[in-house]
């Protein structure tokens, strides 16, 4: 079946300063989403099984835990060692994380900033201190990246059923293509983001990446 | 005093440290993370400001003491500061620390210094208050009165 159930999001949340990493916590759990935190890039790469260096024990290394599922990856900017936006680029650049949406956050309000971000892919840029509201703005990025799995899932498992299968997801297409819509409304008069409309509506390719890369 | 008299001289004390500008709307944002599974949150998170101000605050009093300041290290602390601050709401203490950043960027020692005063000034005030107002919402819940988040909302 590929009904998007309330099953929970997982987050992966990454902020040197333990006072942010406590209420980022918070406000994904208000969120209703589980939430790891980790305190540097170089720990949330471990986390996800990416190392940082690019030496690989394993060539078939993806994930450390299979089981979780990262559904998002919200990072601080200004971190020491790796920033956000370095860890942004090594999620972006592996095969196996690249389609986690990632979300940058910063107290500092740096256009050229916000824009290196997006155009490495990010999907939103907070200015901090991030608030309850914010984060509704999560949901549709996770929810897209689910459906996007189970479809490639669906379409993997050539079964004679598939064809009961097609109304169930014709269902869960409209329904984010509503939430889509809902969005476009406050997103289009947010300054936080540049042209989101058409990063929305474009389905996101990426011409840059090819497929031959080294998943480490 | 009775209940009323408490809830009102609470929601007027409040009122001030708005008008004030010690507290800004981010201080509105607290009680929204909290329910009956973090039924704490805001006292909590409040206490946790307030040990990592006084850490910082106390870094960044040697650091500026040195013979040769390193404004590598000073940055940090403030930019720090700035951020929690500005996540609890405490806009004067915020403020204070933009201004900061500016000095330590053009590496003005004393500048800095006069800055430090004045971030500890406005650090020492938003605490006192906010202890006053945790003091006053705790004889209203042990009187056996309800403090609604919607008291704090104006």
């Amino acid at each position: 079946m590929g009904v998007v159930t309330e099953s929970q999001f997982h987050v992966l949340a990454v902020d040197d300063s333990f006072f942010d990493r406590k209420m980022i916590e918070r406000l994904l759990q208000k969120s209703s989403c589980q939430v790891t935190t980790v305190d540097s890039g170089s720990k949330a790469l471990e986390f996800l099984g990416l190392r940082e260096s690019n030496q690989s024990d394993d060539p078939n290394a993806t994930s450390t835990s299979p089981e979780v599922e990262i559904n998002l990856i919200i990072t601080d900017y200004c971190m020491p060692g790796m920033t956000g936006y370095d860890l942004l680029k090594r999620v972006k650049e592996s095969a196996a994380f690249r389609s986690i949406p990632v979300v940058i956050m910063s107290s500092e309000n740096i256009p050229a900033r916000i824009s290196r971000c997006l155009e490495e892919g990010a999907e939103e840029f907070f200015l901090k201190p991030v608030k309850l509201a914010d984060l509704t703005k999560l949901k549709p990025h996770m929810i897209k990246t689910k459906l996007k799995k189970e479809s490639e899932k669906q379409a993997e498992e050539v079964k004679p059923e598939i064809e009961e299968e097609e109304s169930p997801v014709i269902e869960i297409l409209t329904l984010h293509q509503e939430l889509e819509s809902e969005q476009q409304e406050p997103m289009l008069s947010n300054n936080k983001r540049k042209a989101m409309e058409e990063v929305i509506s474009t389905g996101r390719s990426r011409p840059k990446y090819n497929d031959i890369t080294t998943s480490v | 005093m009775e209940l009323g008299q408490m809830q009102k001289s609470l929601q007027d004390y409040t009122k001030s440290l708005f008008v004030e500008g010690i507290l800004d709307s981010q201080f509105l944002q607290l009680p929204q993370l909290q329910d009956e599974s973090n039924s704490d949150f805001v006292s909590q998170v409040v206490s946790l400001f307030f040990q990592d101000s006084d850490r910082i605050l106390n870094d960044l009093s040697l650091s500026l003491d040195q013979k040769v300041v390193d404004f590598e290290k000073v940055d940090p602390y403030v930019h720090q500061l700035k951020g929690s601050s500005s996540s609890i709401g405490a806009q004067r203490v915020k403020n204070a620390c933009v201004v900061f950043r500016s000095f330590c960027e053009q590496k003005n020692v004393e500048a800095c210094h006069r800055c430090l005063q004045q971030v500890k000034q406005e650090y020492y005030l938003v605490k006192n208050r906010l202890e006053t107002l945790f003091k006053l919402e705790q004889q209203i819940v042990a009187s056996g009165g309800m403090i609604s988040a919607m008291d704090l909302g104006f």
